[in-house]
């Protein structure tokens, strides 16, 4: 059997393809396990889906094939949740408040702040508790 | 066995030897307090972080015709005008105009006073609208204006309480969230706040102001600025652990400075949800090494400053006085605290990150002769508490 891997998706859904079941498409046609982390998908309204895929590489390339047929946009840069570099003080208070340890302390010494965006599952927390405003969403 | 006269002598020709408060500790280890004392002229401390008792005076200069302002607004956030006719106070942790505040609890307090005084250091423009009875001699009435820090005569800040000595830890112990100026906390005890730069903190490497008095000269975000007097709550009557250093808040400094001289990375707006707004900012201050006694006291380490651990749902709005535990800076600073058998994750509010930075640039300011250090004109109190609001 082919191994799986991962991948975590932006899609961007232009007004007019926000009603078309795309989820049930890519896990009945493509075979692939969805993890949706946020979703903002309203009828008549651009939508944002965040989603881990996980399967067998070419499924994923199929998969993604038919999602961009429908005209739907597919970022795989990661800018659901993004730190301004600037604004980010690196004082730590979303540390603890991070599920995931997207952010997190490699080194006590120095006590910086790294945000690895392919741990972050974005759900948020980190904007309700970063007093600097460095934590933003595009959605 | 060295007075400031000599270390000032040093630092103009560029010869004194600069650490910061954290690399003195394994220099002294390596060397020996002895040697290390004869070798070390100034080890540099520093701090970032809220600082909620800020704000600044602005001049504004005259329009024409003249104006006494009475009502004033920088940015929609209001300013206190009851200074002379052109003249503003502009307070850190004053809310935009119509901010709904806590009435959608918990609020987002996105913009206030704090972020004003960013905006003016990062050289932006801002907004002034101002009001007037009018008067013979100052006939306007309303002006509406935009500024720069350039544009304004004087832009001092004040900080009439910076620095604490030290600081609480904040826990949760009921069972709904909290929202505090030392973070959103958890229930359960699930999460702390804390804030202090611990080992790198200013008043925990001299805990008895004996080198840092009224008139020190300080690093304030970049400019050259002065204590001006101890700082409100200053209560150095406390609790007192290694090297004499308080295991709560105890002294504190008011601070001066001059805001055209500002860098903006050091001084900060802050949104604190569900509590308000604030100011945070980097100050660094020069311990100048008299004696061995002076270079002992700047070796402290994270892990023999304790802090203590109050629950903020009940205990501090009460004002009980229970204590939950004493941890040190080490334990914090590690991400988990152990707290009476618990496990409870750790987050700051201060930068330690900044605070390195600031003592770095200061060091290396000294070094280059550019900053010298001073004989306070008087020092702060080492004995004196801090009494509770008299209630009807």
């Amino acid at each position: 059997m082919a191994e799986t891997i991962t991948r975590k998706l932006m899609l961007y859904f232009p007004e007019c393809e926000t009603e078309k079941p795309i989820v049930y498409h890519l896990v009945k046609d493509y075979d692939l396990i969805i993890n949706i982390f946020r979703a903002r998908v309203t009828p008549e309204e651009e939508g944002y889906l965040v989603l881990d895929v996980t399967g067998t590489e070419e499924n994923i390339e199929k998969g993604t094939s038919f999602i961009q047929s429908l005209d739907i946009r597919i970022d795989t840069t990661q800018k659901g949740v993004t730190r301004e570099e600037e604004r980010c003080a690196h004082c730590g208070s979303c540390v603890p408040h991070c599920p995931t340890n997207a952010l997190s302390i490699p080194d006590r010494n120095t006590m910086d702040v790294e945000f690895n965006t392919e741990e972050c599952i974005e759900c948020l927390s980190c904007l309700k508790v970063c007093p600097f405003g460095a934590m933003k969403s595009l959605f | 066995m060295k007075t400031i006269e000599q270390i000032n002598e040093k630092i103009s020709s560029g010869k004194a030897v600069v650490l910061t408060a954290e690399e003195i500790i394994d220099y002294v280890d390596k060397k020996g307090v002895e040697q290390a004392a004869k070798e070390v002229d100034v080890v540099t401390t520093a701090t970032f972080g809220p600082m909620c008792s800020s704000g600044c005076f602005l001049n504004f200069g005259h329009s024409k015709p003249k104006m006494r302002i009475t009502e004033a607004w920088l940015d929609d956030v209001s300013a206190y005008a009851g200074v002379a006719a052109v003249d503003l106070f502009l307070g850190a942790t004053q809310l935009r105009a119509n901010d709904p505040a806590n009435i959608d609890y918990p609020g987002e307090f996105k913009f206030g006073g704090g972020h004003v005084m960013e905006k003016l250091i990062a050289g932006e423009e801002v907004q002034l609208f101002g009001l007037s009875y009018g008067t013979d001699d100052y006939p306007r009435r309303e002006l509406r204006t935009t500024i720069t820090i350039d544009d304004l005569n004087q832009a001092i800040m004040v900080n009439p309480r910076n620095c604490y000595q030290n600081y609480n830890v904040a826990v949760n112990a009921s069972d709904k969230p909290i929202y505090t100026y030392l973070g959103y906390l958890k229930p359960h005890l699930k999460n702390c706040g804390y804030s202090s730069a611990g080992q790198l903190s200013p008043l925990l490497n001299d805990p008895y102001y004996r080198t840092i008095g009224v008139g020190t000269r300080v690093w304030l975000a970049g400019a050259q600025g002065h204590v001006y007097s101890e700082g409100t709550q200053h209560s150095p009557s406390c609790e007192r652990g290694v090297l004499g250093v308080p295991s709560e808040g105890a002294g504190t400094l008011a601070l001066t400075g001059d805001m055209k001289q500002m860098d903006p990375e050091f001084v900060r707006g802050v949104s604190l949800k569900g509590y308000g707004v604030s100011l945070s900012v980097g100050v660094g201050i020069p311990i100048p090494i008299l004696d061995e006694q002076m270079l002992l006291q700047t070796t402290i380490r994270d892990r023999d400053i304790m802090a203590q651990v109050i629950d903020y749902s009940t205990d501090y709005p009460e004002r009980t006085g229970k204590v939950l535990g004493n941890v040190s800076y080490e334990e914090l600073k590690s991400g988990t605290i152990d707290l009476n058998g618990s496990k409870v994750k750790a987050g700051g509010l201060s930068s330690y990150g900044k605070a390195r930075k600031i003592a770095s640039i200061l060091a290396e300011e000294i070094r280059n002769g550019k900053f010298t250090v001073t004989q306070p004109i008087a020092p702060l109190p080492v004995e004196q508490s801090m009494n509770p609001m008299k209630e009807v």
